[in-house]
Order: structure tokens, then sequence, then C-alpha cells
């Protein structure tokens, strides 16, 4: 082993010990600033408190069952919207990519319908469903629908042709290509349109509740902000903060 | 005897985006049941765009293929194709064992029989240690025993290989070659090979149907009158291969002159 090879292994652990001090050290001065800030007056401490006190409505809020329910709420919306968007996607994504007439005949309806912003339906959603979990469904399985369909049909037409050739050859059933050839070969694909769904989904559940008002943690920022809790409302917004990178982990 | 393989005027033009090939002209050749028949033509004579049409795979825009007397019109059974990209007609993700099972599987083969025939398959192609392996962990020649295997237990009536050894080294091809001779006589399978190399046509077939270059024609039907054991040095070396190899030799010449000018 040559010096230089040795001291570059000797400071490869330590060098990803002191990243995780480093990042925590990061969160700790922000924290500290948003602590100072508003008690030096720079910022009005009205609306924008203390992190201190910020940290004392979360443990009040967590405390609270409407709390638990709002974010089981959440979770049943971005769960159950995924859920529904994967399984279409991943149906439509491989019959439309399998067969050809069919793909050039919806591609330019999908590149029509797939930029509306599906914030845009908000006003469908309510005048169909109301302030409830149907409406925060429609507007999540909207939007993470489009990224596991392309992610599909791209997966599919990624099939090798001579795998293809062999399973036709060796009269495969419709079952065993699906099962040996299209499904291993798309799978990567479906798992990188699951992270990009799993994103947007969440997005979209929590500003269904925010702004149509349907149960979840999105509706209890939107309360706590008209009822000037602004401490619990920056607390409820770590809590989204922190779903949200649960769910893109 | 009657043909088990009866190519009859196959033609196949390729017709896309305003541009009309026409690959194959004409071509008719027949393989009696138990036969070695090596296709050679120069490289774009639509030797695949053939074997493809034998196959099944593709449907050509005249003529027709009939094997045992019913007309090809998609894959038909008792067909087994090797292609020559192995690493990519072997799956990926199913062991050495499982690639060679799995067309089995399809025919609800029983699961004493199907043991049976994958493991003596991988036996014959010398890979009787190497089951768990992936496809990836093997080495090119490896690779296309598994894929030969795969064929062999099967048990097809008529083996396809497609330029089958193109890909692999020269010492590991003289092996295959060699392999797939013995398996041919033991198995008394018809094998339809083709191949862009003339010395291996020559020196694995019964007969060469030497094909034009495109839009392709059969140039010869020949008989290979080399005795029934051959030897990679022995017959390689003898005087009546080097006629047979001189003939397709110049005839290809001839046929490529003529597609030029």
């Amino acid at each position: 082993m040559t010096p230089a090879a040795a001291t570059r292994r000797r400071a490869r652990s330590p060098a990803l010990a002191s990243r995780a001090v480093l990042g925590t050290l990061g969160l700790l001065g922000v924290g500290a600033v948003l602590e100072v800030i508003p008690r030096t007056g720079l910022v009005s401490p009205r609306y924008l408190p203390p992190s201190s006190e910020i940290a004392v409505a979360l443990v009040r809020e967590a405390a609270g069952a409407a709390f638990w329910r709002a974010l089981l709420d959440t979770a049943i919306g971005w769960a159950l919207g995924l859920a529904i968007a994967v399984v279409a996607g991943v149906v439509l994504g491989v019959v439309l990519g399998s067969v050809r007439a069919l793909r050039a005949a919806t591609a330019s309806t999908i590149e029509f319908l797939r930029p509306i912003p599906s914030v845009a339906l908000i006003p469908v959603a309510v005048l169909l469903f109301g302030a409830q979990l149907r409406s925060v469904l429609l507007l999540v399985v909207y939007a993470a629908f489009w990224p596991m369909l392309l992610q599909v049909i791209h997966g599919v037409a990624d099939v090798d042709p001579v795998a293809r050739d062999t399973a036709l050859s060796y009269r495969f059933t419709a079952w065993a290509k699906i099962r040996y050839v299209l499904w291993p070969t798309g799978l990567p694909y479906i798992m990188t349109g699951l992270r990009l769904s799993a994103a947007v989904a969440l997005i979209l559940a929590i500003t269904a509740e925010l702004v149509i008002g349907a149960p979840g943690l999105g509706k209890e920022i939107g309360l706590a902000q008209a009822s000037s809790a602004v401490p619990a409302m920056y607390a409820l917004i770590l809590v989204v903060t922190s779903v949200r990178l649960e769910a893109a982990a | 005897m009657t043909p088990l393989l009866d190519v009859r005027h196959v033609r196949k033009v390729y017709d896309g985006h305003g541009r009309t090939v026409e690959a194959i002209r004409d071509l008719s050749f027949s393989c009696a049941p138990g036969e070695l028949v090596c296709i050679v033509g120069p490289s774009g004579a639509g030797k695949t765009t053939l074997l493809k049409c034998v196959a099944g795979l593709l449907a050509p825009t005249g003529g027709e293929v009939v094997l045992g007397d019913v007309r090809v019109d998609g894959p038909p059974p008792g067909m087994a194709v090797v292609f020559q990209e192995y690493g990519r007609s072997l799956f990926p993700w199913l062991t050495a064992w499982d690639n060679v099972a799995l067309p089995l599987r399809q025919r609800r083969t029983p699961p004493g029989e199907l043991r049976r025939l994958v493991d003596g398959a991988l036996g014959e192609v010398g890979l009787a240690d190497v089951h768990a392996a992936y496809p990836w962990q093997l080495s090119g020649g490896m690779q296309q025993r598994v894929a030969i295997a795969r064929a062999i237990a099967y048990e097809p009536r008529i083996l396809l290989m497609d330029e089958p050894f193109a890909a692999v080294d020269a010492q590991t091809r003289a092996d295959l070659e060699d392999l797939t001779r013995s398996l041919w006589r033991r198995h008394a399978m018809t094998i339809l090979f083709v191949t862009h190399d003339i010395d291996e046509a020559v020196y694995m077939g019964q007969r060469v149907v030497i094909l034009s270059a495109s839009p392709t024609v059969v140039l010869e039907d020949l008989a290979i009158d080399l005795p029934g054991e051959r030897d990679q040095l022995a017959t390689r070396s003898t005087p009546r291969f080097a006629e047979l190899r001189a003939r397709v030799y110049a005839r290809i010449q001839q046929a490529k002159q003529r597609s030029t000018t």
C-alpha cells in the first residue's frame, strides 16, 4: 500500500462521520439564527416566532389527538392516491407500450393532458366532491399518474428485441412474456416512476387539504394560520417537511 | 424423402418511411429430416431476414415456409433458435439452469422430466457444474453453451442457428463447432446453420446453400461430400476440403462483383 493510499483509507471514515456532524451543526445553526432574528426584532415575532416557541408548539400539537388524526388523513390520501396512480400507470403503460397503434393514437392526447397542473383541477374537485378525501384523491392521482405512465411506456419500449424474439420462438405464454421479459426490464423504470410520483403525490395531498379544506395536515396548517396560532403553523410545516423527506427516501 | 423444412419462393421486401428495400428476391431450398444444412452468403445478404422468416418471427412478403406439412405463420412448435447475440438472448435475471428450464415450463413439462432434460442438456454442453451461475458471470463461449443447452433441452425437430459463433474467439469457436456437430449426430436433429464464414459452412454442413448479395437468390446448393466424422485439423487439411472451400469462395466473390458492377 502506498503511503498516500494509506492516508486516504484512514481519512475516509472520519470524513463520513464529520459529514454527519457538519450536517447536524448546519441545522442547529439555522435553528439558532431563527431564534435570534425574531428576538432582535429584525422580523416581528408575530410572524416568525423564535424556534424555541415553534418547538414548544410542536410538542403541544403532538400531545393532541387531532394532530395524529390529521397526519393519518394525509397519509391515507397520499398512499391511496399513489397506489391508484401506480396501478393505473403500470397497467395502462404496459398496454400502450405494447400496442404500437394505440401508442401512436394516444401520444398527442397524453402530451396535451400531462402539462395541466393538477392544482388547476381544484375547482373541478370541489364541484365534484367537496371537501372530502375524494377531492384529494382526484388531485393526487392526476399528478402522480403521469410520471408513472411515461416511465412504464419507456420501460416497455426498452425490451431487448433479441430477448423478445427468444420468448416468441420458444412460444412463451402471454403471462410468461410479461413475467420473465417485460417485468424485469421495466422494473427499474417503475422504481424511478414510483419515486417521482410519491414526491408529487404528497405535494398535491397537502395542497388539496390546505386549499379545499379536506381533512389532513394541510387543513390544520390553514386553521392554525387563520386562528393566528403562528408557532403551531410553523410546527405543522416542519412536520410536513419531515413527512416529505420520508416519502422521498 | 419428403423434406422437413421447405422454403418456397420466399421474398421479403421491407417497406417503410417511403423507402422499399428488397432484402430477399426469391429463395427456395429444403432440408430433409436429420440434415445439417449451412446457409452461407456475403454480409448483408439477408441471412438473418431469411432465418427470421423460417422461424416465423417475420412474415415473408411472398412465397411460403412449410415445416412438416404445416405452413409457418408464427413460431411453430418443435423449433428452437440459437441467436448470435447470446448475451441478449439469455435472461440475465435467471440462472443458467432456469434459463434452460424456462421454455420447458411453458410446455408444462412435469418436474421430474424437466430436471432430467435440463441437467442432461447442461451436462452435454459441458456445463454440469455451473447450474447456479448467472449468465453475466460466464464467459461468452459458456453463455452460448447455455443457449445451446436451452435449445437441446427443448428437444426440437429443427434447430435454427443464426451466426451462433460469430462473436466468440477462434479457439472457442472450433470447440463449439465440434460440440454442435456431436449434438446433431447424437440427437438426430435437423439443423439449419446460418454463417458468413465459408470455412465454417464447409466444415459443419452436409450441404451448403450459397446465397447471393441482396436482393438475395440461391446461387448454388452444394453437397459436401466430406466424411461424416470431422476433425478440426484432419478435415480442414484434406484436399477435398480445400476444393470445396475454394468453390464456395469463388461463387461468393462472383456474386459480390456482379452486385457492385
